[in-house]
């Protein structure tokens, strides 16, 4: 059995010190994903030769002493919904067979441009759509913690490869939680950005709006160094931001002094929320108080509308956004349509999941003509004001902290006949998309030995600040050097 | 009295026309792909404009210009902030599934154009028609439904034109008849040119026009129900059409029927307008903001510029000639049809100094050889020094006016050196005395009772014998040397 890979930091000493090469270090990836592929189905498609390939150009570079980056020769993965050149992207639906992406997504090109090797693609929910990864077009995946127990969604494949230890850092996308719940159940880092802080372009869209692309690690000082290299102004992205991107990694000074944590009494609730997993988030409420940051009530009042307003807006653009899945032009296309719409109703029938069908439908029926003030409009209202509740409360705070999920990893198949229940998992995440602020969640101990997660919410661009806490926390305390033992 | 009078007798005709007219940009509104036709299918795309997973539309700011510069031209009043929506329909060579259109909030509203009155006798007689909106959209690809080209049974999608950068136009129901609604269409036509901003060439598809169609009693306020007659593309057509339509309403109403909300065709071959679909079955576009792009907003100093820099239109160029050339309103107008004619005529006045047979040179002749080709004047090798150089040679009595005006054709064709020209066909005019004193005196002699007749005071005789001198020599005698001539023998 291939060994566990180290931290980012931990590969780039060896590394930098003659101890490994990028070769070794990527043939240990590649190893390690096709053992465990059979146990917790984490990649989707490895891409052995053209990573060993890049691997050896990284050692040159490195020989050269041309190093383009802290990234330079560190293998990591990439969510099967962002476009790399040459390879598939299927985003874990039957409906993109066939389909070999001509151009890279821009944060890829950005990982390649800094000497990242990619060494292949994770598995998700289906377009991105769920919580759980079981939406996936042929298996699900396994928490390495619990194989019987999901990775959370929908990049639980990112979560479960870093947690098990296949890569130190991967990417993943966030539309509503995306990022921040899998993180979470796989006792990982993962941070969404800003909306528009990483461009958008080439990551594969299931709600435009909300989508933003992810980070896992094990460490917030990885999860700086990759998101680094991925965040800037991209002129393909319209909707990205023209900001300068801090240095990160300078942000990171162990010190949480003097700063105030909002606590939002809505996300403290015993209803609903896993008494265990309010205990240890509030154990790190109470470490972060020791290191010297003051807390402090605050509200979100129109939390309650969040869930409702996140599914209306996120269908409504979705049902939009998969319409150009037609058979037409590339991907699946039905055999035996005798005509046009036959053509399009089988494609569509056979190349979707169920979950997928049932999001375009309500998407549709939302946007329909008489429906589109009582549902797409109010949501675009009710949006505005959970916006508002953030911006009122960072007036009294820095950051806010919250659970990351209600719950532990639940068991496979224990919601998949509950849609609505699959949704809730979303209620503490789904904020922070329709406010386009950062989050981030980061391993604070366990619950029945399923990892919990706590989830830092920053203002617009706080990205610094959070991981700066993220950080500090981590210093002072081990959870994520802890490894699952059914991939240690 | 026609059908069609006899019902717009009876009924007052209420249309408004939807007008598509693609924007002069190099590159697609949404990708940097250029816009060009001709070349080999789908060789113009990218992951934008074929809609791969991921791809992302960013707005082509010349277009928006453009858009900008058509409004103002069109008093339409510019929106310091316009949304662009997704209108949401399947078809093969819509690769996104989506339209990228405006429609809460277009570019601009509330405009007008004048348009010449078809019935007025009065040259100057106009109608301003409104203008409710003016947006920006994209073009669908073309669809190819070629059994012989996809194997029998299939069709095939061209992409090339997907996402080239279109305006809407849309009209007021102010047009009262298909001649308004056609020089309403010629009028916009004209303006889009003008101001650069279409080739609104309709043969091309680049001008392609919608028509919305209802009859009501005279005095009644509401409007009836209209129908749309979709994609007329050519001018003769959409009159004709919305002539079929007027007239098939008609037939309804009268005999006590109801009109339904629908969407028509028009088929040119039977000359009559059917159904495509009824309102019931129409499309629900699902409109909603489109999340990939951020709101267009112009601020009033881009308004301003933009206006600064609007070349003089039709309408302002037409009364500036008539004020300063003296030219009449229907001559001035012929002259600002286009702007290349426009700018033909003052090139020329320019050189030759004065106006008034510049214009009528250009308008009796130059005209009639560039109907026969059916081109505009920018497009021959007729070039303004050219004319000017011919009417001085007439002004020196060097070419009679008439075998001027047969070079015309020719140099509109060719071009090229007038003097060589009228060497090469030997028109050069006789003004030799000699030559020009027998010919003379050989038509009076054998023509005795003509030249008796006018000195019993028939003064008309003097261009019979006129004619017969420059019959007699092959019409190259210079007229004005010949009147002198036989003046001077008939008065001696």
């Amino acid at each position: 059995m291939a060994q566990r890979l180290g931290t980012l930091s931990e590969l780039r000493a060896a590394l930098d010190d003659g101890r490994t090469s990028a070769s070794d270090v990527v043939a240990q990836a590649l190893g390690r994903a096709r053992e465990l592929a059979p146990a917790f189905a984490a990649t989707r498609g490895l891409r052995a030769d053209r990573a060993a390939e890049e691997a050896l150009q990284a050692d040159q570079r490195r020989t050269a002493r041309a190093l383009r980056s802290v990234l330079d020769g560190i293998p990591l993965l990439l969510k099967d919904n962002l476009n790399h050149r040459g390879e598939p992207t299927t985003c874990a639906s039957r409906i993109l067979d066939g389909y070999v992406s001509p151009y890279d997504a821009t944060a890829v090109e950005r990982v390649k441009a800094a000497g990242g090797v990619v060494i292949g693609r994770t598995n998700m929910d289906e377009f991105a759509m769920g919580s759980s990864t079981e939406n996936a077009c042929d298996q699900p995946t396994r928490n390495p913690w619990d194989p019987t127990r999901v990775p959370g969604g929908s990049s639980g494949g990112s979560a479960a490869a870093v947690a098990a230890g296949i890569v130190p850092v991967a990417l993943g996308s966030d539309t509503g939680g995306s990022v921040r719940q899998p993180a979470s159940f796989c006792g990982v880092v993962g941070i969404k950005p800003t909306y528009g802080r990483v461009s958008r372009y080439g990551l594969v869209a299931f709600a435009s709006s909300l989508d933003q692309v992810g980070v896992f690690s094990r460490t917030a000082a990885d999860a700086a160094a990759l998101l680094q290299v991925i965040s800037g102004h991209d002129p393909l992205d319209s909707t990205s931001l023209d900001e300068p991107v801090p240095d990160y990694a300078a942000a990171l000074d162990g010190d949480v002094a003097g700063l105030t944590i909002g606590l939002p009494r809505e996300y403290f609730v015993e209803q609903g929320v896993d008494p265990d997993v309010l205990e240890r988030v509030r154990d790190a409420v109470k470490e972060l108080e020791r290191a010297g940051a003051k807390t402090c009530e605050v509200s979100l009042p129109h939390t309650p509308y969040a869930v409702a307003t996140y599914y209306l807006i996120a269908m409504a653009e979705a049902s939009s956004n998969l319409a150009r899945y037609d058979g037409v032009r590339y991907g699946h296309r039905a055999t035996g349509a005798h005509d046009l719409q036959s053509m399009y109703s089988r494609t569509r029938s056979e190349g979707f999941g169920a979950e997928v069908k049932r999001r375009i439908l309500l998407g549709t029926y939302v946007l329909s003509a008489g429906y589109y003030d009582a549902y797409y409009r109010k949501a675009q209202q009710a949006r505005t004001l959970l916006r508002g509740d953030f911006e009122a409360a960072y007036r009294s705070c820095d950051l806010i902290l919250t659970p990351t999920a209600p719950e532990v990893a639940f068991a496979l198949g224990e919601r998949s006949a509950d849609p609505l229940q699959m949704y809730l998992s979303d209620i503490f995440t789904v904020s922070a998309n329709l406010a386009g602020i950062p989050g981030i969640s980061v391993p604070c101990g366990f619950a029945r030995d399923l990892p919990v997660g706590l989830q830092l919410l920053g203002p617009a661009l706080g990205e610094s600040l959070l991981l700066r806490v993220a950080d500090a926390y981590q210093r002072r305390t081990d959870w994520h050097t802890k490894t699952p033992p059914e991939a240690s | 009295m026609s059908a069609l009078q006899e019902v717009m007798e009876r009924y007052e005709v209420v249309i408004g026309l939807e007008v598509h007219s693609q924007l002069r940009t190099d590159s697609k509104l949404f990708c940097g792909c250029a816009v060009r036709y001709g070349d080999p299918p789908n060789h113009h795309t990218c992951p934008v404009c074929l809609a791969l997973p991921g791809a992302l539309p960013v707005l082509n700011e010349r277009a928006v210009s453009l858009g900008v510069r058509a409004a103002l031209a069109t008093h339409c009043s510019v929106q310091p902030q316009s949304i662009f929506a997704r209108k949401n329909y399947f078809y093969p060579d819509l690769p996104k599934g989506y339209q990228i259109s405006q429609f809460e909030e277009p570019l601009s509203t509330g405009g007008w154009l004048e348009i010449p009155m078809p019935d007025e006798a009065a040259a100057d007689a106009v109608r301003r028609i409104g203008i409710t909106r003016i947006h920006m959209e994209e073009d669908a690809g073309k669809s190819i439904h070629d059994d012989s080209v996809a194997g029998g049974d299939g069709s095939q999608v061209d992409l090339n034109r997907a996402g080239v950068p279109l305006l809407e136009i849309v009209s007021e129901p102010d047009l009262r008849s298909p001649e308004e609604a056609g020089a309403y269409l010629r009028t916009l036509r004209q303006i889009l040119r003008y101001i650069e901003v279409s080739d609104a060439d309709m043969e091309k598809g680049h001008f392609r026009c919608d028509a919305n169609v209802s009859l009501r009693l005279h005095g009644a306020l509401d409007l009836g129900t209209r129908t749309e007659l979709k994609n007329l593309n050519s001018f003769r057509f959409v009159e004709a059409a919305i002539a079929a339509e007027i007239e098939r309403q008609a037939e309804v109403l009268d005999g006590g029927g109801a009109i339904q909300q629908a969407t028509l065709l028009w088929d040119r071959t039977s000359g009559q307008t059917r159904v495509m679909r009824l309102k019931e079955n129409s499309d629900d576009y699902r409109y909603f903001p489109e999340p990939d792009l951020i709101p267009v907003n112009i601020d009033p100093q881009a308004v301003h510029d933009i206006r600064a820099e609007l070349p003089e239109l039709p309408d302002q160029k037409r009364e500036r000639f008539v004020r300063e050339h003296g030219l009449s309103e229907y001559d001035a107008g012929l002259l600002t049809g286009s702007r290349s004619l426009a700018d033909f005529f003052e090139a020329s006045t320019a050189a030759y100094g004065k106006a008034k047979p510049i214009a009528n040179w250009l308008l009796r002749d130059v005209l009639h050889a560039l109907n026969e080709r059916e081109a505009e004047i920018d497009e021959v090798a007729l070039v303004p020094e050219t004319l000017v150089a011919l009417l001085r040679m007439v002004d020196a009595g060097r070419v009679t006016p008439k075998s001027a005006r047969e070079l015309i054709p020719e140099l509109v064709a060719r071009g090229g050196d007038v003097e060589a020209l009228v060497r090469e066909r030997g028109v050069e005019a006789v003004s030799d005395a000699g030559i020009l004193e027998t010919a003379v005196a050989e038509v009076l002699a054998d023509n005795a009772d003509a030249v008796a007749r006018f000195r019993s005071g028939e003064d008309k005789m003097l261009n019979f014998l006129m004619g017969q001198v420059m019959r007699r020599t092959s019409g190259k005698a210079s007229p004005a040397a010949v009147r002198d001539i036989l003046a001077a023998k008939l008065g001696g």
